[in-house]
């Protein structure tokens, strides 16, 4: 972020009343600013809020007459129906697992492709490609061609070793929508840590190579610390992203064998069950959950955004 | 000594890269296989190739054809990307070139939009959709994957508008341009890469999404990611059909992202890294 000719501007105090001129030019250097500000609030803040609302009715849309308020009692439910709940807890664990473990092996592929060797461009652009094929396609891929019992890629391998034949996503389903969400991730979170390493300070590396320092502890001691901002980002990057995923649990098990996170029941309890005020309870939790990762995003983000203000 | 080392570690990424690029190497190969060889056990790698996935995926053979579908998923990417571009030019340039007091509290709202979860509007979404005869329009879909880029098509352009020299701005306003002819020939010249990028992530995110469409449309304005959905039930019988459906379907992004592999990472990282 190089936004350093933009430094905060001293410029136009906005309390110039008996200034006309002077308003009028602050109102022109914001107009441009406002059809995209409009737009986003009547986009984004204004279903919220009826989302908002609608959460403290009961309220079926299969019987319309029977609509009433009920304060917190869908919030209520959400958190005591036991699948429900099983779904906030899914939520958790298929986020939680997919983050760090694509956050790792995105790390080890970045350290790999930090350094020099010949085809260094194929290999990256192979790792790139899991990330660029389109989310149900991904998720259809897992599903039919490499899961699949009788002839899915997976099983054909083990044939040759000898090995069992599981039906893969009805013993660990969610551990297999897992997989897949991790083979899609790992290539962002490796681009993210890979643009970290190359943002090394290499005079930094050169000089503590000189003093006889160990690859491990200039690993240890410089690139890690380096990369801790880039990791806490891609972390959180990556949670915001996956907290909200649908198209794989959708695809994979359709929500089926307790792999039904909030975002799918979110669509099943308004779109097959109707039950609106209770999509709507359980929508408003998943906001709650993605406020408490954005807050340290946020942060993140903007530590990120001084250091390079500051930098130049 | 280090020489092997240093080879050693470059034949594990080339493994793995392999290893990731397999699935879809195997997806590949399947969509030109007949069906009877592309569901055998153990997997066939030497079957005769073969177009008939395509000619069914298109329709050729009868069946439901894919062309509306892929239609309306161009129709929606590309017109959202417009109004997106149109919407964040003026708004980065408000950002970055003459910036508004607080510009960073305005940046990071636009952020913060984007943190929203989908779930968080889609039922009011919905039921304004029906309740105005807008369920099925393609052009709800472009209003809301609008609203879904333009944070980041904000941040991102604000970035790269940054980087357009103010003298060259000042002189064109001297000459008398207003906003409209200074963006049009003075700025987007000037940050027409920058420009590219956001577009190409915009109209990579519009194509991919499903859950607004999967809700939002029906027969007429379905999309191309929920045409696939149509697929996930499919017991096998149409192995080579699914492959060639989610190749073709993934293509126009996988071709824009091998395009702009650095770029990409700029876009989802919020502009943050770069």
């Amino acid at each position: 972020m190089t936004a350093t000719t933009t430094a905060p501007i001293t410029a136009t105090p906005v309390r110039t009343g008996d200034k006309p001129n002077a308003r009028l030019r602050a109102w022109a250097t914001r107009a441009p600013l406002l059809p995209a500000l409009i737009f986003m609030i009547a986009a984004t803040q204004l279903p919220f809020v009826a989302t908002l609302v609608i959460s403290f009715f009961d309220w079926n849309s299969l019987y319309p007459d029977a609509r009433g308020f009920a304060g917190f009692a869908n919030y209520g439910e959400v958190l005591t129906d036991p699948d429900l709940r099983r779904s906030v807890w899914t939520t958790i664990l298929l986020t939680v697992a997919v983050v760090l473990a694509s956050l790792v092996l995105g790390l080890v592929l970045a350290l790999l492709l930090d350094r020099r060797f010949r085809g260094r461009g194929i290999v990256r652009t192979l790792l790139i490609a899991p990330f660029l094929v389109v989310p149900v396609a991904a998720a259809l891929l897992w599903k039919h061609v490499l899961y699949n019992p009788e002839y899915g890629l997976f099983n054909g391998l083990l044939h040759y070793v000898g090995g069992p034949q599981p039906d893969w996503i009805s013993k660990t389903p969610l551990l297999a929508v897992e997989a897949s969400l991790v083979w899609q991730w790992t290539p962002f979170m490796m681009l993210i840590l890979l643009a970290g390493l190359q943002s090394r300070d290499h005079q930094q590396i050169e000089a503590a190579r000189v003093d006889g320092a160990s690859d491990w502890q200039i690993f240890r001691h410089l690139t890690l610390p380096h990369l801790r901002r880039y990791l806490e980002l891609g972390a959180l990057l990556g949670s915001i992203y996956i907290v909200q995923n649908f198209d794989a649990v959708f695809t994979i098990t359709s929500g089926g064998l307790g792999t039904a996170n909030l975002p799918y029941t979110v669509y099943q309890t308004f779109y097959q069950a109707h039950e609106n005020g209770l999509a709507s309870a359980a929508g408003v939790l998943v906001v709650i959950g993605s406020i408490i990762i954005a807050t340290f995003a946020l942060r993140v983000v903007s530590s990120l955004f001084r250091e390079e203000v500051g930098r130049s | 000594m280090n020489a092997v080392r240093r080879n050693g570690l470059g034949l594990l990424a080339w493994f793995a890269g392999v290893v990731f690029f397999l699935p879809i190497a195997w997806m590949a190969l399947t969509s030109f296989h007949s069906e009877s060889d592309a569901a055998t056990n153990p997997p066939s790698f030497t079957a005769a190739l073969t177009l008939d996935g395509y000619r069914e995926f298109f329709g050729v053979d009868g069946g439901a054809s894919p062309w509306p579908a892929l239609i309306n998923s161009t129709v929606a990417s590309l017109a959202s990307t417009l109004l997106v571009l149109l919407l964040a030019l003026p708004a980065a340039y408000a950002l970055s070139i003459r910036p508004v007091r607080k510009w960073t509290d305005v940046l990071f709202f636009f952020l913060s939009t984007k943190m929203l979860p989908v779930v968080a509007g889609l039922l009011p979404i919905y039921l304004f959709a029906k309740n105005t005869g807008l369920l099925d329009n393609i052009w709800l879909l472009v209003l809301l994957y609008t609203s879904m880029n333009l944070p980041i098509a904000v941040w991102m352009m604000q970035s790269f508008l940054a980087e357009v020299p103010v003298a060259v701005i000042e002189a064109a306003q001297l000459d008398g341009a207003r906003l409209p002819t200074v963006l049009a020939r003075v700025v987007a010249p000037i940050a027409a890469p920058g420009i590219a990028a956001t577009a190409l992530i915009c109209f990579i995110f519009s194509w991919n999404e499903l859950l607004f469409a999967r809700v939002l449309t029906g027969v007429v304005a379905e999309t191309a990611p929920v045409f696939l959905t149509g697929f996930i039930t499919s017991q096998g019988l149409f192995l080579a059909k699914v492959c060639a459906a989610s190749l073709v379907i993934s293509l126009p992004v996988l071709a824009a992202g091998f395009a702009a592999q650095d770029k990409l990472v700029q876009g989802l990282s919020l502009g943050a890294v770069k």
